[in-house]
């Protein structure tokens, strides 16, 4: 067991290098001068030849990538010229808030989905199911800043429990923290909540049809305990698999969602780099990205050896 | 609950401790018959195997999972009659009242250990399970309890097996398993539902001892479901004999299975292969057809950063079957004889060694010429359910090979029609879907497309395994009459040596990827040398009884 989470640790160092290279590679590729490009419209010939020096793009490519490579190893990850901060610094700045946003959707979704799934499995065909399913299209219909701005109608601006955007951080109290945090969450949570019920269901409903749940049964065991027991975790892998693709889909979500909420994330700040043409943020943020995914990734991996026995790489 | 010492209470002695009366249990509307089980009676003693035996579809399970209240909701009710455990009616017991009878009081095993148990949880918590929702014991005294019962089941370091997980135990083990959760709270009954018929004949031999062992120990009556003669042979006291849903003839095993009095019964019992093989005289020496020299397979597991298992599923097999000739391979599971066979169709390369067909190297040839060997070699596979697309007519299926190779659609449908006759099918129904079809008739299909083929060689993987017995006697016959009028050869490979004894003139066995022993099937079934094909012969179900000659004598 050991054994494997070092040798899967380790697997993700050549994927991180692949992803490095291709972020180098993004601006190296580019055409036309990237010193150019980073130095924007307006940028001055002696901006350009400053820029140059300063990234070393008048040494060899291979020996460039080295220290782009070792400048990230260190920390570096670069200045940005939309904001005048070092990168790491700014997304420091802003992590906090997408992390708090992630965490309460997921558990929003999870706390939802699951058991909606599950009661929808156990009754297949009833008002339940069908109401559970019904909800589940309409999910995956609505768009995010659809549904952002008709809960802040709702509930900010009619019933009042919520303030209409903004964000405070932890810092500021866990209350005025959550407060601010309840209603974007659950603008992101919906699809997801659409997504993980309808795959609950299903891995459930196959699960039921299994030779083991029937002995279940024939032990004389209470239904509650063979659904939770014995068919819910025999169901979990596939859910765990769609949880850990939701995660990286989040990234997607959280743009739209910190934009319509005004939250100061990385979403936030994906947008602000791309309209400014911020290179050193852009790449900066691909690269976090990339990471937090290959970390999910490799977690749901940990978790599947968890869950079922069997599997053991 | 049954308090913390698990006595069960006094049982009234002589008296039945199944009594199923009248039982109907109705189909849900537009089925092929109103009752799956239709007014039957049966009745199980303490200390006594009732076996109940008849073929696919005629009501065993249905009347089994009636008394344990498993019927899946909704489509199978019960509609008249009772069933009593030790006089109490559990038609009329309550859900909670049957939940805490079941593994208290009557308990099941099923067919597939393999998907039995949980795959996540410990066996021995499966088992702990059991002892938690129907005793009080404490933490040890269950664990006590477990060790135990796993003891009793004969399972080798009982607190190991404990502390594994399903998948890390073989088919057999598992079984021991199922038993052991069964029986860890003394219940009187125990019903069994064709609990050695996915197990290799060695440990279906070891399991049946066990369940007579444990039947006997614990004083349980056992209700006991199959569809194999050889095994009823070997464990029931009483035998109910069951078609479409009603039980034909109910008595002692010894009457029922030398004496039936129905016709069904008569059928059924003289469809069962003997373990004699038929004598079906020397052949003159032919040219072989399929020549393999040292043929192997070796399957290398490689991973990232972890060493590599090796598996060599076939070792330096030699094998040779001439025009005419049908050539089995008999073996238990993983004994490489179902790699052979890919290899020999080429379904997967073979590691080293040649296959020649005439003078064809089939194990080295290039994708052209393997294009060519192809339409010479033909296979028929296990399961005809799943070996036919479902989304095409049989014709199509049967004239896709042929036109492969060019011949002319009217040809190829020509032909189709005058296979399916051969087969004894109507040819007018080459327009259908295979699910329109039988088990035995898709399985004919299978054969005919293989035909269209016009091989040299058929290989027939397991192919009459998943039938009923009177189907398999058919199918058998067919195999062998097509082997004649065409003098082709054939490569029979089996699990199940009544087979093997009745359609093979030579014999391979084979054990852990290697032939262990080859001779006519006569010399191998009367004087095995090897001493793995002895202990084989040995384990089959009611070797010593001959049911279809006993039979045919009569007549």
């Amino acid at each position: 067991m050991f054994g494997f989470v070092i040798r899967r640790i380790l697997s993700t160092i050549p994927v991180m290098g692949m992803v490095a290279l291709l972020v180098f590679l993004m601006l190296r590729l580019t055409p036309g001068d990237p010193a150019a490009i980073l130095a924007g419209d307006n940028g001055t010939p002696q901006q350009i030849e400053e820029i140059r020096e300063a990234l070393g793009l008048n040494e060899p490519i291979h020996k460039q990538f080295l220290i782009y490579i070792y400048d990230i190893v260190r920390g570096d990850l670069g200045e940005s010229y939309f904001f005048k901060k070092q990168v790491t610094e700014l997304i420091a700045q802003r992590v906090g808030a997408t992390t708090s946003l992630a965490v309460i959707t997921l558990i929003i979704t999870i706390v939802v989905a699951i058991p909606l799934g599950v009661i929808a499995a156990y009754r297949r065909g009833s008002w339940v199911d069908q109401v559970v399913m019904g909800f589940s299209v309409l999910g995956f219909s609505v768009p995010v800043f659809v549904l952002g701005y008709l809960l802040i109608y709702i509930f900010s601006i009619e019933l009042r429990w919520f303030p209409v955007q903004g964000y405070k951080p932890l810092s500021a109290g866990l209350w005025a923290h959550l407060h601010r945090l309840i209603l974007p969450g659950i603008t992101l949570s919906v699809i997801y909540i659409a997504l993980i019920a309808r795959m609950t269901r299903a891995s459930v409903l196959d699960v039921l049809g299994e030779d083991y749940v029937r002995t279940a049964y024939a032990k004389g065991l209470k239904n509650s305990v063979v659904l939770m027991r014995h068919a819910l975790r025999n169901a979990a892998v596939p859910i765990v698999t769609v949880i850990g693709i939701g995660i990286a889909l989040l990234i997607g979500g959280v743009v739209v969602t910190e934009t319509v909420f005004n939250i100061p994330g990385l979403g936030r700040l994906t947008v602000d780099a791309v309209l400014g043409r911020d290179y050193p943020t852009i790449q900066a943020l691909i690269l976090v990205f990339a990471f937090v995914y290959v970390l999910v990734n490799m977690l749901i991996d940990l978790t599947y050896t968890f869950l079922d026995p069997r599997i053991r790489y | 609950m049954v308090g913390g010492t698990a006595k069960r209470p006094p049982r009234p002695t002589g008296e039945a401790v199944l009594e199923i009366d009248g039982l109907s249990v109705a189909l849900p509307k537009g089925a092929d018959r109103e009752h799956a089980v239709d007014n039957i009676s049966v009745s199980v003693a303490p200390k006594e195997i009732v076996c109940l035996v008849g073929e696919s579809g005629s009501g065993k399970s249905v009347t089994a999972f009636s008394v344990m209240g498993l019927l899946p909701k909704g489509q199978l009710a019960p509609v008249a009659g009772r069933i009593m455990l030790q006089g109490e009616d559990l038609l009329q017991a309550s859900e909670a009242r049957l939940r805490d009878l079941r593994c208290t009081r009557m308990s099941m095993i099923f067919q597939e250990p393999m998907t039995a148990l949980n795959p996540v949880m410990s066996c021995g918590n499966q088992i702990d399970e059991v002892l938690r929702t129907h005793t009080t014991m404490s933490q040890a005294e269950r664990q006590t309890r477990i060790l135990d019962i796993l003891e009793q089941v004969h399972l080798p370091e009982p607190p190991r097996m404990a502390a594994s997980y399903p998948h890390q135990l073989s088919g057999g083990q598992r079984q021991r398993i199922m038993i052991a959760m069964a029986l860890v709270l003394d219940p009187v009954l125990l019903i069994a539902d064709e609990p050695t018929t996915a197990l290799d004949v060695t440990t279906q031999a070891q399991i049946l001892r066990l369940i007579r062992e444990l039947q006997e120990r614990h004083d349980a009556g056992v209700l006991f479901i199959t569809h194999d003669f050889g095994v009823v042979a070997e464990v029931a006291d009483k035998v109910a004999v069951m078609q479409w849903g009603r039980i034909v003839e109910f008595g002692d095993v010894h009457q029922v299975l030398t004496d039936p009095r129905e016709p069904y019964t008569r059928m059924l019992v003289s469809s069962v292969p003997s373990m004699k093989p038929k004598l079906r005289g020397a052949r003159e020496p032919a040219a072989y057809i399929l020549q393999t020299k040292a043929l192997s397979k070796t399957y290398v597991d490689r991973g990232f950063l972890r060493k590599s298992t090796v598996v060599e599923a076939a070792k330096d097999v030699d094998l040779q079957v001439s025009r005419g000739e049908t050539v089995g391979i008999v073996g238990e599971s993983g004994s490489g004889k179902t790699t052979v066979a890919r290899c020999i169709v080429r379904l997967i390369d073979p590691t080293s060694g040649d296959i020649m067909i005439d003078h064809y190297n089939i194990a080295t040839a290039k994708r052209g010429e393997l294009h060519d060997l192809r339409r010479r070699v033909q296979i028929v596979f296990q399961d005809p359910y799943r070996s036919l697309n479902p989304r095409r007519t049989v014709g199509a299926s049967i004239i896709e090979g042929p036109m492969n190779y060019g011949q002319r659609r009217a040809d190829a449908e020509s032909r189709a029609r005058e296979l399916m006759d051969l087969v004894h099918l109507d040819p007018s129904s080459l327009d259908r879907y295979p699910h329109q079809f039988s088990g035995g008739q898709r399985q004919r299909i299978c054969i005919a497309r293989a035909l269209a083929m016009g091989p040299d060689l058929l290989i027939a993987d397991e192919a009459v395994s998943a039938l009923d017995v009177s189907v398999q006697a058919q199918v058998l016959r067919l195999l062998d009459d097509i082997r004649n009028e065409f003098n082709l050869a054939v490569l029979f490979i089996t699990h199940d040596l009544r087979v093997a004894a009745q359609i093979c003139d030579r014999v391979l066995v084979m054990h852990k990827g290697e032939v262990v022993e080859q001779g006519t099937a006569h010399q191998v079934f009367s004087n095995p040398r090897h001493a793995y094909s002895r202990a084989l012969l040995d384990a089959a179900p009611g070797k010593d009884w001959e049911f279809g000659e006993l039979l045919n004598a009569e007549r």
